[in-house]
C-alpha cells in the first residue's frame, strides 16, 4: 500500500464525549450539542473560530445539515461522513487530511448516532434495495463463526476458548465499571458471563457490546498551531484505512481465524508512524470489541500477539488494565455500546486523555509510565470476510 | 408411442404426528403421519424441487410447463415462471398456470397427454384446514414432476384414457382462504363412485384392453374413504395404496404422486391405471416400457418415506399461520426490489454463479471483475444449484428475523470452487457440524408487501 501519512502535521487540541447510554430523554441534536460544547470548551474556541465540519453518523441523518442545524453553523461547509461502523474515525482521518492539505485551520469532528430511537434489539442497517439474496444474519452470528474456527485451527478446545472469551469480557467490564461515561458500570464476573443466555451461535449476552446513545467530538489543527489551543496537543501518527472487497464471502480460503483487512491496515498504519514492533511500542489500544471473539483475533491481526497465541495472552492478563498493552482501558464497546458514527472518536476520546494524563487514577494505565509512547485506536465495520477496517496511532510529542 | 419419460416426486422433509393434534386441541388428528411443507416453502417452490429431480433422469429440455396447484403462491402473477426461472429453461419455452383444482392437475396431465414433444407437468399441493379439521389432518403435501415425451425414452406408454366431467359441490373455498368446506360426504361418495366407474369403463376401451388387463389402479380421491369405494369396485389385480396414512392426501400433487410410486413399484410390461377424482373423474391408462428396467429416479418416494423427520404440532400452526408466534425484536425485512431480482434472475432463481474463464475462481453472486481486480467480463455461468458443498463454519442465529427461528446458517464451500454463506434448512441446531454435506434446496426466505423473496438455501445431506 502506498500511503505517505501525516505523521505529526495535524494534532486533536480539543475532545468532548457524552455518556454513551440508552439516552431515552436526549435528542440527536442534544447529543451533538454536549459534545461539541465539551469539545469546544476544552480547545477553548468558539463555533466561528472552525472554518469547516464533518459529521459523522451512520443512520442518523443524512447531510450536513443536521449538525450545521442542531449547533445553528452559520455559512460553514459541513461533510456528512458514513463508513459503517467506522464512521466516526473515518470523520476524523476525512477532517484531519483537509487541515494537512492547508485548505483550513482549524476544523471539527462530530460523530453521533441515536440508535435506541429504532425500537428494535442490536443495530439495524437501513435497507437498500436489492434482490433479496444477501444473508440476513445478525452481527452477532457472523462474528460468532470465529469461535469454532479458531479453535479448530490452533487447537484451543472449546473450555479454553470460553475462558478467553470470558476473560476479555471481564477485562472489559471492569474497566468500564471505573468510566463515568459508560453504559455499564459494573463488573461482571466469570460464572455471569458464562451463564448468559446465548444470542448466537457460542456467544452469550455478555460476549456482545451493547447498543447506546451517544456523541463525541474532536478538534483538530495544523501541529505547529497545536500549543496555540492548549498545553497538551494530541499529534497524529498515523491514519490507516481499508475497504475490504469481500473476499473472504466468497473465497474458500478464507478461514475465519483473522481480518485480513485489519492485518493490512495494520501493516500501513505502523509504516505511517514508523513503528517496528507494536507489541513493544505501542502504550495503549482501543479496538472494536464488537463481540469477544472480535478482540481475540484482532489482537494478531494488530501484531501484538504472534499467530495463534492471542487467546494464551489473553489469559495472562497481557491486555489488561494494568497489564503491559492495555486494551479497551476505557471499558471498550462492551461498556459503551455502540452508537456507531461515535464510537469511533470514543475510542479517541479515551487514548486523548490517556496520553495527556487525564484518565482518573483508577483507569490509568501503567504503560505510559514505563516509557511507551503510542496510542493505537482500531475501528472496524462489516463482518468477517467483508469489512472496513481503520486505525490511527496517535501520541502526545512530536518526533 | 407417448408417455411418462421421466419423474420426481417431492415429499417436504417435516412429519406431524396426528396423534399430537387431538392431544393438543382436543379435537381431531388421527392415527400415521401427514408430510408438512416447510415455513420456507410453498406450492412452487416444492414444484421446483420435483422438477430438478424429474430432469434430472432426463436429457431433455422440456419444451413447455404446465403447473398446478389448488394453493398458488400467486394470484395475477404467474407461478410456472418461478419454476421456469429456477429450472433456467430458455425463454422460447413456454410456462402456465392451471388452477386451482385438484381436477386442474388432472387437466394438466390431459393436456400434456393430447400434445406433441416434450412436456414437464408439475403438480404441488399444500393441503390446509383450521385446527382440529379433519383436512388439516388428512391433507398432506407434496409436489410431482412427470416429464412427457415420445419415442424411445418413454418408460410408461400412454394407452388412452377417459373423462367424466360434472358439476356438483363436493368442496369449495373462496381464493384465498385455508379452509375448504365440505358437503355430505356419502353424497360425494355415491357421485364419485359413479362418475370414476363410468370413466374408468370409457378409458378401458380407449384403451382396448379388459378390466383383469389393469396390474395395479391407483385412486387419487378426496378422501381415503371415496378412494377405496370405488377402487375396490374396478376389478384390477391390485390396488396402489394411496399413502394417505403417512402422506396425507395431497390434493393436486396426489394423482402424479400415486402414479410415480406405482411405476417405481412396477415391472416393464405392466399395465398401471390411474383414477383422478375431483369434479368428476379423469382416467389414465399406461403401460411401462421395456425401457423401465434401466431408468433410475433420482430419489424414489421409498426413500423420502423412510426419510423425513418429526415436527410439533405447535409449530406446525405457527409455520400455517394459525398460532402466532412472538418474533425476535429485530426489523423485519423489506420487499426485494422487483427491477434488481429480474437483473440478477439467473442467480436468485438459477443460482448461477460466474467462473473466471482464466484462473476458474468461482463467484456467488457471480462477478464481472476477477478475484485479484485485473480482468474484466473474462467469466462464463457457474450453475451451482446441483452443486454439493462441505460446511466451513457455521453458527445459529437465535437474534435475527426469520419466519421460524432460530436461524442455522454455515459457510459452505462448494465442490470445484466457490463459497458461500447460507442460511441451512431442514436443518436442527444440534446437527450441523464443520465437514458436514450439503446441497441446494430451492426455498421462499419471507414475504414482503406480498413479494415472494424467492432464493436458494442448503440442507444437510444425511446418511
Amino acid at each position: 500500500m502506498a500511503s505517505h501519512g501525516i505523521r505529526d502535521r495535524v494534532a486533536i487540541v480539543g475532545m468532548g464525549c457524552t455518556p454513551f447510554i440508552e439516552n431515552w430523554p436526549k435528542s440527536l441534536d442534544d447529543l451533538m450539542i454536549d459534545a461539541s460544547n465539551e469539545a469546544f470548551a476544552s480547545a477553548g474556541v468558539t463555533k466561528d473560530d472552525v472554518d469547516a465540519y464533518w459529521f459523522g453518523t451512520a443512520q442518523s441523518g443524512m447531510s450536513g445539515i443536521p449538525l450545521a442545524r442542531a449547533l445553528q453553523l452559520q455559512n460553514k461547509p459541513v461533510t456528512r461522513v458514513e463508513n459503517y461502523c467506522a464512521t466516526g474515525s473515518e470523520a476524523l482521518r476525512q477532517a484531519s487530511y483537509a487541515v494537512a492539505s492547508g485548505a483550513y485551520d482549524l476544523v471539527m469532528v462530530v460523530g453521533a448516532e441515536k440508535v435506541k430511537d429504532t425500537g428494535y434489539q442490536g443495530l439495524n442497517a437501513f435497507p437498500i434495495p436489492n434482490d433479496g439474496t444477501a444473508r440476513t444474519l445478525t452481527a452477532a452470528a457472523m462474528f460468532s463463526m470465529i469461535v469454532p474456527a479458531y479453535g479448530n485451527k490452533y487447537g484451543v478446545d472449546d473450555e479454553t476458548m470460553r475462558s478467553v472469551l470470558t476473560h476479555i469480557a471481564a477485562k472489559n467490564h471492569y474497566n468500564g465499571a471505573r468510566n463515568s461515561r459508560a453504559q455499564f458500570r459494573k463488573e461482571i464476573s466469570a460464572e455471569q458471563i458464562e451463564k448468559a443466555p446465548k444470542m448466537a451461535g457460542t456467544l452469550g449476552v455478555f460476549d456482545c457490546a451493547g447498543v447506546a446513545d451517544g456523541s463525541a467530538a474532536a478538534i483538530v489543527c495544523r501541529a505547529e498551531d497545536a500549543y496555540k489551543y492548549t498545553d497538551k496537543p494530541i499529534f497524529v501518527k498515523a491514519l490507516s484505512f481499508v475497504a475490504g472487497n469481500g473476499s473472504g464471502l466468497i473465497d474458500p480460503s478464507y478461514d475465519y481465524t483473522t481480518f485480513p483487512e485489519i492485518a493490512a491496515c495494520a501493516i500501513d498504519a505502523y509504516a505511517q508512524a514508523g513503528v517496528t514492533n507494536a507489541r513493544t511500542e505501542v502504550a495503549m489500544a482501543e479496538v472494536h470489541d464488537c463481540f469477544t471473539p472480535t478482540e481475540l483475533v484482532l489482537m494478531e491481526d494488530l501484531q501484538f500477539s504472534a499467530r495463534g497465541t492471542a487467546w494464551q495472552d489473553v489469559l495472562d492478563g497481557v491486555f489488561d488494565l494494568k497489564g503491559e498493552l492495555p486494551v479497551n482501558p476505557d471499558g471498550g464497546l462492551k461498556s459503551f455500546g455502540h452508537p456507531v458514527g461515535a464510537s469511533g472518536l470514543r475510542m479517541m476520546f479515551e487514548a486523548f486523555l490517556q496520553l495527556r494524563g487525564e484518565a482518573p487514577e483508577e483507569r490509568t494505565i501503567d504503560s505510559l509510565a514505563a516509557g511507551r509512547k503510542l496510542a493505537l485506536t482500531h475501528n472496524l465495520g462489516g463482518y468477517p470476510g467483508e469489512m472496513v477496517s481503520f486505525i490511527s496511532l496517535l501520541g502526545a510529542e512530536k518526533d | 408411442m407417448r408417455g411418462i419419460t421421466s419423474w420426481g416426486a417431492y415429499l417436504p422433509y417435516r412429519r406431524l404426528d396426528r396423534t399430537q393434534i387431538s392431544a393438543f386441541i382436543g379435537q381431531g388428528g388421527g392415527r400415521g403421519t401427514r408430510t408438512v411443507a416447510s415455513f420456507d416453502e410453498d406450492t412452487t417452490t416444492m414444484g421446483v424441487e420435483a422438477s430438478r429431480l424429474a430432469l434430472r433422469g432426463s436429457d431433455t429440455v422440456p419444451e413447455a410447463v404446465l403447473f398446478s396447484t389448488v394453493m398458488p403462491a400467486y394470484a395475477d402473477k404467474t407461478n410456472a415462471t418461478t419454476i421456469h426461472a429456477a429450472l433456467r429453461l430458455p425463454g422460447s419455452v413456454p410456462a402456465f398456470d392451471m388452477g386451482s383444482s385438484v381436477r386442474s392437475a388432472a387437466g394438466a396431465l390431459r393436456l400434456g397427454l393430447l400434445s406433441t414433444g416434450s412436456r414437464l407437468i408439475v403438480t404441488s399441493d399444500q393441503r390446509t384446514g383450521l385446527a382440529g379439521s379433519a383436512d388439516e389432518a388428512a391433507g398432506g403435501d407434496a409436489a410431482a414432476a412427470l416429464l412427457l415425451g415420445d419415442g424411445d425414452s418413454v418408460v410408461a406408454e400412454y394407452l388412452g384414457g377417459a373423462s367424466a366431467t360434472d358439476e356438483f359441490v363436493d368442496r369449495w373455498r373462496q381464493p384465498g382462504e385455508i379452509r375448504s368446506k365440505v358437503w355430505d360426504d356419502k353424497f360425494s361418495e355415491v357421485t364419485y363412485v359413479t362418475l370414476g366407474r363410468a370413466a374408468y369403463a370409457d378409458a378401458l376401451t380407449a384403451a382396448g384392453i379388459s378390466a383383469d388387463a389393469v396390474d395395479a389402479v391407483a385412486v387419487a380421491a378426496p378422501t381415503a374413504r371415496i378412494g377405496s369405494a370405488l377402487a375396490s369396485k374396478l376389478g384390477a389385480a391390485k390396488v396402489v395404496a394411496d399413502l394417505t396414512d403417512v402422506v396425507g392426501a395431497t390434493g393436486a400433487a396426489q394423482p402424479s404422486v400415486l402414479l410415480i410410486n406405482a411405476l417405481e413399484n412396477a415391472e416393464p410390461g405392466q399395465t398401471i391405471a390411474l383414477v383422478v377424482l375431483g369434479d368428476g373423474a379423469e382416467v389414465f391408462i399406461f403401460r411401462t416400457t421395456p425401457a423401465l428396467a434401466s431408468y433410475r429416479p433420482a430419489k424414489p418416494v421409498a426413500e423420502q418415506l423412510a426419510g423425513g423427520a418429526p415436527l410439533a404440532y405447535g409449530r406446525f400452526l405457527s409455520w400455517r399461520g394459525m398460532i402466532n408466534v412472538e418474533p425476535p425484536r429485530r426489523p423485519e425485512p423489506a420487499r426485494p426490489s422487483g427491477t434488481a431480482a429480474a437483473r440478477s434472475k439467473d442467480w436468485k432463481f438459477g443460482f448461477v454463479g460466474s467462473r473466471d474463464t482464466v484462473d476458474g475462481m468461482v463467484f456467488m453472486p457471480p462477478s464481472r471483475v476477477s478475484f485479484d481486480g485485473t480482468r474484466t467480463d473474462q467469466m462464463e455461468p457457474a450453475p451451482m444449484a446441483d452443486v454439493k458443498g462441505t460446511i466451513a463454519t457455521f453458527t445459529v442465529d437465535r437474534l435475527a428475523y426469520s419466519p421460524s427461528p432460530p436461524i442455522v446458517f454455515a459457510v459452505v464451500d462448494f465442490d470445484g470452487g466457490g463459497r458461500l454463506p447460507i442460511e441451512l434448512t431442514d436443518t436442527d441446531a444440534d446437527e450441523v457440524q464443520i465437514g458436514g454435506r450439503v446441497e441446494m434446496t430451492f426455498r421462499r426466505l419471507f414475504t414482503a408487501d406480498g413479494i415472494h423473496n424467492y432464493f436458494w438455501k442448503g440442507k444437510l445431506i444425511r446418511g
